[in-house]
């Protein structure tokens, strides 16, 4: 059973940022990501899946300590961490490697790649730093040794993922979250990004936290699929079920949003209009109402709470697509 | 302008077009005519020169490219070999442009109104109420909601999908017979993009103007194009009807670009095909021996 512990839980994560100064907003706290659940298991892809300002990245960066959350509670082996203080992230972050949306602003520009590559291992001083390992660990991402020698500037975007991947796997991780690790690419080159991680997968048996805005990538590499919007996971679940079904009617907005590459079947209307809310002015009820082609009174009055919809789906709506509507969803826990 | 000869005559006409930069070809031999109306879509990956060919339209290539070929004109004026009064002329009446990332569009500084004003420096005959009137109309007609009101506002103060919709009106406002859209949906998320995507295609319907749409996404393409021209290494190297290239691509550059999308990949495939570049390589040089 042990293979069915998660690397990595969180419950009813929040994360909040003061507001700063200010006449109006003094003192406020702003909440970027709320009551967020969600567990990675060993050699699982889950990709978290919103739009700008869904929180989907600040929900990476806290799993990782780089954004503190303020409230819920993370646990990293089944241990739980006993505060989010710098120091409780320590074991997670030894065993972890971020891949950052723009890998080549992640570099030190005047580094050379190969001591770019080297240095998780020169800091943490596992494995060896000879120019051959460094080299070996550049043919795993399928980067060519020739341009260790190189700065940064002189790689192409695909390139510089490459590197940004080989600095991950330079202690072997059993974590990565990568943030919008395609995004930029070529569709060929993604491709390419996507095999690298599957073969991570393979050979070291390491989960993947992926943030992402791209469906069809999210489609074909992810075993799970969490849908934010607003600081909220309204929907998550196998990737195949939340494909076939979706139940909340943002999840079915934004699948039907993706422009289908065939010219016979266009869409004559955008599916939802409008955009995502500012936080600094979050609906009432439940927050998608005021998008919601099935939005009822009640949704407009109260926030739903997440339940347990078919095919081991989590959905946070009152009306999920696919049951009868008039008839609110029975809440569990 | 008549409404006649626009009717009669291409939008765009480019015979055989080259431009390198020190001897070296980024853009070669492109042929591609646009009618007045049509949606026209450049696909291709970085560096295949599909924004180079975008920007020599209206004469925004950098001092060190070497232009050269048969024709390029719009709108029926020869720009081949034009200076920069000849390329300022046509900008606005001729072509306008709308570019991937709505953010550095516009001078952060600037308010939106005094920005889009500053637009109309040819209309002298225009009053200033009159100006404000034009911008207002414009905005209203990309669906901007308060649209007198954002005359006030400043970049900063609107979200990405509402800048692009500004970048929009601005590039209308001038009444182009040719739109041309470098990724103007690449920076947006998906459901923006298919807002942003569903207004191009209803001011084509409306104001009857050519579209020249640059994107590396093919679903983009398959949305809103009436033809699609594939780039590849600075060439083109399959043009047609977009049902008949989606359909049925020939090249074998086409065919591996189809076969990476991954929205064309069926579920369950987690293997994902990759561009060999080698084997495109040698299919080029058997071609040119053959």
């Amino acid at each position: 059973m042990t293979k069915q512990t998660p690397i990595l839980e969180a419950r009813g994560l929040g994360i909040a940022v003061g507001t700063g100064g200010g006449i109006f907003f003094a003192g406020r706290k702003l909440d970027i990501v709320m009551d967020v659940s969600l567990s990675l298991r060993p050699g699982k892809i889950v990709c978290v899946v919103g739009e700008s300002g869904s929180g989907k990245t600040t929900l990476g960066m806290a799993l990782v300590g780089l954004t503190p959350p303020t409230t819920g509670e993370i646990r990293f082996d089944g241990a739980p961490l006993q505060d989010f203080s710098k120091a409780s992230f320590r074991p997670i972050r030894d065993k972890s490697a971020l891949l950052f949306q723009d890998p080549a602003s992640s570099f030190n520009p005047r580094q050379r790649i190969g001591d770019i590559i080297a240095e998780p291992r020169r800091i943490s001083g596992e494995g060896a730093t000879t120019s051959e390992a460094i080299a070996s660990l550049a043919q795993l991402a399928g980067l060519p040794s020739s341009l260790l020698s190189r700065f940064p500037h002189a790689l192409s975007g695909g390139q510089a993922r490459r590197a940004a991947v080989a600095r991950a796997l330079s202690v072997v991780p059993r974590l990565i979250v990568a943030d919008e690790p395609t995004a930029g690419l070529d569709v060929s080159v993604q491709g390419g990004v996507m095999n690298l991680f599957l073969d991570i997968r393979e050979k070291h048996d390491t989960a993947f936290l992926i943030i992402t805005h791209n469906l069809a990538v999210a489609r074909h590499i992810s075993d799970e699929l969490v849908i934010m919007y607003l600081g909220r996971v309204v929907e998550s679940g196998p990737t195949a079920e939340i494909f076939r079904n979706p139940q909340h009617p943002y999840t079915k907005a934004l699948l039907d949003s993706e422009p289908v590459p065939d010219p016979r079947h266009r869409r004559n209307e955008p599916p939802v209009i409008g955009e995502v809310p500012s936080i600094f002015a979050r609906p009432s009820g439940c927050e998608f109402h005021e998008r919601c082609r099935f939005a009822q009174s009640l949704c407009r009055s109260e926030a739903p709470r997440e339940t347990a919809g078919a095919n081991g789906q989590r959905v946070r709506c009152h009306f999920p697509i696919g049951q009868a509507v008039g008839e609110p969803a029975l809440a569990i826990a | 302008m008549s409404t006649e000869q626009q009717q009669t005559r291409p939008v765009l006409e480019i015979d055989e077009l080259s431009i390198s930069y020190g001897g070296r070809p980024a853009v070669s031999n492109v042929n591609l005519t646009i009618q007045p109306g049509e949606i026209v879509g450049i696909i291709g990956e970085s560096g295949s020169g599909k924004s180079t060919l975008a920007h020599a339209i209206l004469g925004l290539l950098p001092s060190s490219a070497t232009v050269s070929g048969r024709a390029l004109s719009l709108a029926g004026k020869n720009l081949l070999g034009a200076d920069g009064p000849a390329f300022r002329s046509v900008r606005g009446p001729g072509a306008a442009m709308v570019f991937q990332n709505p953010m550095t569009t516009f001078s952060p500084l600037h308010r939106l109104g005094d920005q889009l004003t500053d637009l109309l420096w040819r209309g002298t005959s225009l009053s200033k109420e009159e100006k404000r009137q034009r911008i207002v109309a414009v905005f209203r007609q990309v669906g901007l909601s308060n649209a007198a009101g954002r005359l006030s506002n400043y970049p900063f103060e609107l979200s990405g999908g509402m800048l692009q919709r500004v970048a929009i009106a601005a590039a209308l406002m001038m009444r182009p017979s040719l739109l041309i859209a470098d990724e103007p949906t690449t920076a947006l998320d998906v459901t923006m993009e298919a807002q942003i995507l569903h207004l191009i295609r209803e001011l084509r319907a409306e104001a009857g103007v050519a579209v020249l749409m640059i994107s590396h996404h093919l679903g983009v393409i398959a949305e809103i194009c009436d033809r699609v021209v594939v780039m590849y290494a600075g060439r083109v190297v399959e043009q047609g009807p977009v049902e008949a290239i989606f359909a049925n691509p020939t090249h074998p550059y086409t065919k591996a670009l189809f076969a990476c999308e991954p929205a064309l990949i069926a579920p369950g495939v987690n293997r994902m095909p990759v561009i060999d570049h080698e084997a495109l390589r040698r299919h080029a040089d058997e071609r040119k021996t053959a």
